[in-house]
């Protein structure tokens, strides 16, 4: 095979480079095609068997995930294991072993742990996605945000992409930072400092710490998810408040100097992070990321299975197996 | 019990300031003369200690032994022995065992399989709370009487200052220190690694330096306020270093110890979601690392220990979140001294054994630490040239949990005596 690879695993982005991260990009493109049609299926990764293992809640992710493999025709096994149900690590290294027993081909693992995913995969041969690692990466969730930019503003490189919220415990913020960055965009990050993770400029990000600040200068917001139970855990006042000092509203958007794209990995709390008039407006481009989810998971579990770039559009063309 | 005769060693006693090439004679378990061309007694067993270091017996005064509660990981044996091969002879054996070491016949425990395991002296240090749940004091009278040298709660934080400050009052009665893990438990709470750029990039969650630090200000306050002895276990941040230091400055009577993965390491290994690198306190900044290493330099750090915490290898092949805290030391600490901090240029050689049998042996009051005539014969030789790779299979531990498997270290121990009695011999097969 010639030109670039993925390699065994999607761990992350941070150890991608920018050719993998358009690799997988480009790969998706004509993917999107397959969703669209009356038979959303093509032959591409049959006789394969992919585990989808979910230590942690998932709906959309899982969902996602199990379209895009259905679609490709692999055939698919949904594991859901509440993590503070069992013993996470003792599970997880039995778990692995287990999977690696039966001779699966792929394992897409969603786990509340920080670094699951590469210590799973650094024990079972099969290919490992990474769907969730704690707050440490979430890479497919990157990749369906930077198709969805792409589509929609031409490019990357040179955009200007700010990340809105709890980046403290934010997966998806750590994998579009890198993500973003790789592909030549400007990224920063905005929210409370009390969810603001120590060092976080020395990703290569900038920090503001007013949400109007943030929205003079971005091109594009990616409003993420609060997790309620941060009051709680005594992070953030109220939601009331939060909603009223870093809420993306409609008042606050109307008085950016330009048109702004608006992102939100969902699930959507409206009225805490963002507006309703603002995720049902025309700035929103949240539905269009759902659909972009199944591409962009469709290309990944292509590629790792060792999936031609090239052939793809073959792939899912013709309805011919592809030679691989 | 034969007489012995170590000739021709390059002593080092920072006991008595002994520097240089001279014969040891030990007569009936104890030292009996140091001097030039001594001869060998009848029947004496007679080592060649010719381009050696010959020094008193390394004292550990933080190590975890395990028994009773984690046999799988570590016995009081199996630890006094990896201490031997350490060069060590003295161990003080932390009481966060299961049950809790927090009454006089667990104490007793550990006294009686300490002296069947004829390796290394093991000596107890009690809860200062009855099951270290920080209520109510430990009965320190009947465990010092049982052979406990100190109290502690290690592994957790004495958290209520009321109890801290009785336990300083209350140890002064018996002469001991109250050895204390530094920890605020809300600032902790969660917590896997450092607070600082690799732990945001890994996604753990951070133990801020301030966790640390405020329990080291609380406690010399504390000693302050009662005169009692505080004792501040593995100190690893560069405010905690400072804070001691301006504590000794007034006459507090603080002292405090320095891990060998403190002045070695950063939290750069962790990266990786390296197991063996997370430990608590957790590995720290390049400018922590350096002020742990000035401390031990000027002698605000009194001493080295090597919070030997051995994990069964299932407990350390888990998530990083889900593996327990701690890594073994017992039979790296000479190594990663002599590297790090002598040929670091940190402390000269005879600095690096006070800090490791001297001085430690001062702050708890145990007998070791010297080749004093007459003191009990409690010696190491070690080759300080010898080159060797740690390979955790060798250990005689029972746990492999190092974050230096694959370092060259130098200094290899060739001989521990313990009264007079070989208790390791080596180098290892």
């Amino acid at each position: 095979m010639t030109g670039p690879s993925l390699g065994k695993d999607l761990l992350g982005l941070e150890p991608l480079t920018a050719e993998q991260i358009r690799l997988i990009l480009d790969t998706a493109e004509p993917f999107k095609e397959v969703s669209e049609r009356a038979i959303k299926k093509v032959p591409a990764l049959r006789g394969k068997t992919i585990v989808n293992l979910f230590f942690e809640a998932s709906t959309r992710t899982r969902i996602s995930f199990e379209f895009a493999e259905k679609r490709l025709s692999a055939d698919t096994v949904n594991v859901a294991a509440s993590g503070s149900s069992v013993q996470k690590g003792e599970n997880l290294v039995d778990t692995a072993r287990n999977l690696e027993a039966m001779r699966i081909d792929m394992v897409v693992m969603r786990h509340p742990s920080s670094g699951a995913a590469k210590f799973l995969a650094e024990r079972i041969p099969s290919n490992v996605v990474n769907g969730g690692d704690g707050t440490h990466e979430h890479p497919t969730q990157a990749l369906l945000d930077m198709l969805t930019i792409r589509d929609r503003m031409e490019r990357i490189d040179g955009l200007k992409v700010c990340i809105c919220g709890d980046i403290l415990h934010s997966r998806v913020a750590r994998s579009n930072i890198w993500g973003l960055l790789k592909l030549g965009a400007e990224v920063a990050v905005c929210g409370p400092q009390s969810l603001m993770p120590r060092g976080i400029e020395g990703l290569g990000v900038t920090v503001f710490r007013r949400i109007e600040e943030a929205i003079e200068w971005a091109d594009v917001l990616n409003v993420l998810r609060l997790q309620l139970e941060r009051m709680q855990a005594g992070y953030i006042p109220s939601v009331r408040e939060y909603y009223r000092v870093f809420g993306v509203t409609l008042e606050r958007l109307e008085r950016a100097p330009h048109e702004l794209l608006i992102l939100h990995p969902g699930p959507m709390n409206r009225g805490v992070e963002i507006d309703s008039r603002v995720a049902d407006g025309p700035h929103s481009v949240i539905l269009h990321q759902v659909t972009n989810g199944v591409a962009v998971r469709m290309a990944v579990l292509y590629l790792l299975a060792g999936g031609q770039p090239g052939l793809a559009d073959a792939a899912k063309g013709s309805g011919r197996e592809v030679d691989e | 019990m034969k007489p012995m005769l170590i000739k021709g060693g390059h002593v080092i006693d920072p006991s008595q300031d002994r520097d240089g090439v001279a014969d040891v004679l030990i007569v009936d378990g104890k030292i009996e003369t140091l001097g030039k061309k001594l001869s060998a007694p009848d029947g004496a067993e007679t080592l060649d200690a010719k381009g050696k270091i010959v020094a008193p017996g390394l004292v550990d005064i933080h190590v975890h032994l395990r028994e009773p509660g984690r046999e799988d990981s570590e016995t009081v044996a199996s630890g006094a022995m990896a201490a031997a091969a350490g060069g060590f002879t003295s161990v003080c054996a932390m009481p966060n065992t299961d049950p809790v070491t927090d009454n006089q016949a667990a104490v007793g425990f550990i006294v009686k399989q300490g002296a069947d395991a004829g390796a290394a002296r093991v000596y107890p240090i009690g809860a200062t709370s009855l099951g270290q749940e920080g209520k109510q004091l430990s009965e320190f009278g009947e465990m010092v009487a049982a052979g406990a040298v100190a109290v502690s709660d290690d592994g957790h934080p004495v958290v209520s200052s009321h109890l801290m400050r009785t336990a300083l009052e209350y140890a002064r009665s018996f002469g001991i220190p109250v050895a204390e893990h530094c920890e605020d438990p809300y600032l902790f709470k969660g917590g896997a690694m450092h607070e600082g750029t690799v732990s945001t990039k890994l996604g753990l969650k951070g133990i801020p330096s301030a966790a640390e630090e405020i329990m080291v200000a609380r406690n010399i306050l504390l000693a302050e306020l009662t005169g009692g002895h505080v004792h501040l276990c593995h100190m690893s941040t560069r405010e905690s270093v400072d804070l001691i230091r301006r504590g000794k400055e007034r006459g507090v009577n603080v002292t405090a110890e320095a891990a060998p993965h403190h002045f070695a390491l950063t939290h750069a290994a962790c990266e990786g979601y390296d197991t063996d690198a997370k430990m608590n306190p957790p590995l720290r900044e390049p400018d922590d690392v350096e002020a742990v290493r000035a401390g031990l330099a000027d002698g605000t750090l009194d001493a080295i220990a090597t919070d030997h915490a051995p994990h069964h290898y299932e407990l350390k092949e888990r998530d990083f979140d889900d593996a327990p805290f701690g890594v073994i030391g017992l039979e790296t600490a000479l190594g990663i001294g002599l590297t790090q901090l002598v040929d670091g240029g940190v402390l000269s050689l005879p600095e690096l054994i006070r800090c490791m049998s001297a001085e430690p042996a001062r702050i708890f009051h145990l007998p070791g630490g010297t080749l004093r005539n007459g003191s009990a014969a409690d010696v190491v030789v070690f080759d300080p040239d010898a080159r060797w790779v740690v390979d955790p299979e060798r250990f005689l531990s029972k746990s492999r949990n190092t974050p230096f498997a694959g370092w060259e270290l130098r200094g290899r121990v060739e001989r521990t005596i313990v009264g007079g009695v070989t208790v390791f011999s080596g180098p290892r097969a």
